[in-house]
């Protein structure tokens, strides 16, 4: 029963997606007031109904209920309960489940934090979501139906969830970047309306910017979270691989980037209209074509889902409606979108323009890499892969550029301003880094490599330059509290970049063979295998392996590692044994097991490696603080 | 003299940590060789991984075949078109510059400088 | 000024289209390099005639399938009464590749199953393998008089594949 009633409730969550669409464009038309303002109170629904669909889903995951194919194909009553709840977007049809509810989430909210905004504006923007949603819901229920459900042959357990999803960091994964994703389709909805309204008052940007910086915090936590479970569950030490999934996270996530400045400039000088809202558009075609690309099979990748060439088909269609059409609007309406200010040539407004251009030139990069294969295929010119090595290079010198602009647009002011001014500026932190980097590299790191000591040297330099905002004149509490949003996410940026560099250009690696009480040296460090023990586990069982990690002699840490196997699936899965820490990271990667006792093991020294994530926290911090401020006119 | 010190240095070497590097190379240099072209090549039974990164038994041969060439003298564009040959363009993670990938590789600065223009004119139009 | 704000729409429409052929294409799938060259040197223990070797002159004067298998590859054990069917085609001759298997498994399986095969290339380390190109087993290579391969087939071998793939570039073969 339980189940027919989530379905019921997603037919009606579709039906008040079509109230949601229809009804303000028919109320429009016949000038109905109210017709236009249904859309308020439809999303409203749509939400609860999604709602109870999800929490029927729950519920047939909770209690195991076989008849549900979905619960079969990617549960089993022997997982721990909080595995239970979170399979439920282990796959294909609960994930989008989830998409949509979250996506109507978002709509609700925006439907009770502006209840006193100009009617007619609102009514574009829920009518725009609504038929966002109901192209979802619609694909949901002619596709991929969570709900389907089976009654011959009732098996007596599931065929238990994907051991490697098997993991906190996983479990909330997800929910977060979807909720990245789906955010995007405010910024979205936003400027279509904007479109046809024909106008963009600055009012308008204040009350957007909220919402792009939630979606893109939402999106950067979800990046964090996917990474740092990659770290950590997916082998050998890597903490980004340049997957088709992970750059389908990151092109939504490059253009949300610029869009958050472009709003500050629009908000705070009326210029870049066109712009906001193109990128605004942009932002959410690019989730939508991630989608795509992950789940209809176009593509090569590690995390792909199971995929079927109906749902490519059909998402496509929908794809290639949602984003025509709001280009063609665009194309039509976008050149009515007149500026307020102008600004020179040496200005913050340019430096945030050609920061802006760096974000879209590298989310184009990432665009070619991932799909120029598939443009070679099809022209049948031959079958190539582009991967890591493609993307490092290309990348090095696109993210120089960009954090040089970000080490010096901060420091110019609006509108305009000298070249002597701004020299005089930026050359005291300029200075001060490159001394740092070559102290750094000279007396920390090993050894020299120019690309080393570069990013080195432009981590430095933001940092210093980011710090250098908040004096004028000493130290200023009202700018810290003034730019509290901005010093956050650049700091987070510099982190960032520090420990991309220091642990891809100064880790050690070793690839060893190792049996019970054998000890390797690593750097300073030497790590002894100290003996193997059985594990047992809520659905696994396995072996563990035990290290010792010592440093001169002294302890540092205990570890163990583990191979499991779980008992449902019969999949193996290897756990790495890592000594985390603030500075560097040990990373004991369990390989196969060789004759004599001995394992075959690769030991990683990784420094710095967390600053990564800490990086990526900071900006999310930075998003929050942004969420407080109230605005940038004055 | 000098001789038996390093005997002495190498026995202890070996007592010290008894531990067999899976592939012992004989210099740093071609150690950081099969560091780099493990990573540049892909595993074609894996879904999207490289040899260095996949478990499965053909990036295992793959490691051990780069392996013994390295120790031959091979240089690492030898190792690389002996994969070519066999396996195609497909196990190469970065795709050389030919004229199919010309535009992948140019494309980002080609954008980018079209993007810097654009730039400069925008701001030259509104300033006026 | 007004034409520029066309491009985002042009641009997607390229995308559009690609992403549209994208759906019918298999990345999955590689091809092998192989085709159109002669098949590479190589001298192998034959387990069919213990002592002696086969080399890639077997291969030469007649149209040949080369199998590719293995004793624990279980793909191979469900193929293998397919190939003994195919083998009785009378215009192409049968040859395999024990790939990185141990001489007994490989001849108790033989004897266990049949064994279709002119000869039986003993490759235990698979370097030979690798030298084909070979990246799972089962992989079955079409070989033509000249010794050079003009085809390459990953997977198992059943009645439809045998008949849309094989068959017709086999009888193209023979007659050239």
């Amino acid at each position: 029963m339980i189940p027919e009633f989530g379905l019921m409730a997603l037919i009606m969550a579709f039906c008040f997606a079509m109230v949601q669409s229809l009804c303000p464009l028919v109320g429009g038309i016949y000038g109905q007031r109210g017709l236009i303002v249904l859309g308020r109170q439809a999303v409203i629904g749509q939400f609860c109904c999604c709602l109870v669909s999800i929490i029927s889903l729950s519920y047939a995951f909770i209690y195991s209920d076989y008849s549900v194919i979905y619960v079969r194909e990617h549960s089993d009553h022997s997982l721990p309960l909080f595995y239970r709840i979170t399979a439920l977007w282990g796959g294909h049809e609960g994930s989008l489940l989830l998409w949509v509810t979250l996506l109507n989430g978002w709509g609700m909210w925006l439907a009770l934090r502006t209840r006193d905004v100009n009617e007619n504006f609102m009514a574009k923007i829920f009518c725009t979501l609504g038929w966002v949603s109901s192209g979802f819901l619609l694909f949901l229920l002619m596709t991929s139906s969570p709900f389907a459900r089976e009654f011959v042959n009732l098996p007596l357990s599931g065929k238990d969830l994907n051991p490697i999803l098997q993991d906190p960091g996983l479990a909330i994964h997800p929910p977060m970047l979807y909720m990245g994703y789906v955010g995007f389709a405010i910024a979205f909805a936003f400027s279509i309306a904007i479109l046809i309204e024909g106008k963009f008052s600055r009012e308008t940007a204040t009350m957007l910017r909220p919402w792009v910086l939630g979606a893109w915090g939402f999106l950067t936590l979800g990046i964090i979270l996917g990474s740092w479970w990659a770290y950590h569950e997916l082998g050998w030490g890597g903490w980004w691989f340049w997957d088709p999934v992970e750059n389908a996270s990151l092109l939504p996530w490059l253009v949300g980037t610029a869009l958050i400045h472009s709003v500050m400039a629009c908000e705070k000088r009326g210029v870049l209209k066109s712009w906001v809202v193109l990128l605004g558009i942009i932002s959410f075609a690019l989730s939508l074509l991630g989608t795509f690309l992950v789940r209809s099979g176009v593509l090569i990748s590690v995390h792909a889902f199971a995929n079927d060439p109906t749902r490519g088909t059909y998402l496509l269609y929908y794809l290639a409606l949602v984003i025509l059409s709001s280009f063609s609007i665009f194309a039509w309406r976008g050149p009515r979108l007149t500026r307020e200010g102008s600004f020179d040539f040496l200005s913050r407004e340019t430096f945030l323009l050609f920061n802006n251009l760096i974000l879209l030139v590298m989310m184009a990069t990432i665009l070619l890499g991932t799909l120029y294969p598939m443009l070679l295929d099809a022209l049948h010119l031959g079958q190539i892969s582009v991967g890591q090595p493609y993307f490092n290079a290309v990348f090095k010198p696109l993210a120089m550029l960009l954090i040089g602009a970000m080490a010096i647009g901060p420091l110019c002011t609006w509108q305009s301003m000298t070249l002597q001014k701004l020299l005089k500026k930026i050359s005291k932190a300029f200075v001060v880094a490159a001394i740092i980097a070559l102290l750094l590299t000279y007396f920390i790191f090993d050894k020299f490599y120019l690309m080393a000591f570069l990013g080195t040297f432009f981590s430095v330099w933001l940092c210093l330059s980011t710090l250098q905002s908040l004096f004028k004149k000493g130290f200023s509490f009202s700018r810290l509290k003034e730019h509290r949003s901005m010093i956050a996410a650049h700091l987070g940026v510099a982190f960032c970049a520090m420990g991309v560099t220091v642990t891809s250009y100064h880790g050690i690696e070793r690839d060893v063979r190792m049996a019970p009480q054998e000890t390797v040296q690593l750097g300073t460090y030497k790590v002894t295998f100290e003996s193997t023990s059985p594990i047992e586990g809520p659905n696994y069982s396995g072996i563990g392996a035990n290290f010792h990690l010592t440093k001169n002699n002294a302890h540092v840490a205990n570890l163990q590692g583990e191979k499991r196997l779980y008992h449902v699936s019969q999949m193996p899965l290897t756990q790495a044994a890592i000594k985390p820490g603030l500075f560097y990271d040990v990373y004991i990667a369990l390989g196969e097991v060789l004759n004599h006792g001995a394992w075959s093991v690769r030991i990683y020294y990784k420094p710095l490696i967390r600053w990564i994530w800490l990086g990526g926290l900071l900006m999310v911090a930075g998003a929050v603080l942004g969420l407080r401020r109230r605005g940038y006119r004055r | 003299m000098k001789i038996l010190f390093f005997l002495f240095l190498l026995f202890f070497q070996l007592t010290g940590y008894g531990i067999q590097d899976n592939y012992p190379f004989t210099n740093e240099g071609k150690k950081q060789d099969f560091v780099k072209l493990t990573h540049e090549l892909r595993c074609l039974v894996c879904q999207n991984q490289t040899i260095a990164d996949s478990n499965a038994p053909l990036a295992n041969d793959l490691r051990g075949q780069i392996y013994q060439q390295l120790e031959l003298g091979q240089s690492i564009e030898e190792i690389r078109d002996f994969m070519v040959v066999r396996y195609g363009d497909f196990i190469l993670y970065k795709p050389p510059l030919t004229v199919q990938t010309f535009m992948l590789w140019l494309g980002p600065f080609v954008l980018l400088g079209l993007a810097s223009v654009w730039v400069i004119i925008f701001i030259r139009r509104q300033r006026r | 000024m007004k034409r520029a704000y066309l491009i985002p729409f042009a641009v997607f429409v390229a995308i559009a289209v690609l992403l549209s052929k994208g759906l019918h294409l298999h990345p999955a799938e590689v091809k092998s390099p192989l085709i159109g060259k002669p098949v590479p040197n190589f001298s192998l223990q034959d387990l069919n005639q213990p002592g002696r070797t086969m080399t890639q002159d077997d291969l030469k004067g007649h149209v040949s399938l080369l199998n590719v298998w293995a004793s624990w590859c279980t793909t191979c054990l469900a193929e293998h009464p397919y190939i003994k069917d195919f083998s009785n085609y009378p215009d192409v001759q049968f040859y395999s590749l024990n790939y990185k298997d141990t001489e007994d498994n490989a001849i108790q399986w033989l004897k266990k199953s049949g064994n279709p095969y002119m000869s039986i290339g003993f490759d235990v380390e698979g370097l030979v393998g690798m030298d084909f190109g070979v990246y799972g087993t089962p992989e079955a290579f079409l070989i033509d008089k000249k010794g050079i391969i003009r085809y390459k087939y990953v997977g198992m071998i059943d009645e439809q594949i045998w008949g849309d793939e094989f068959l017709p570039r086999i009888k193209l073969l023979v007659t050239s």
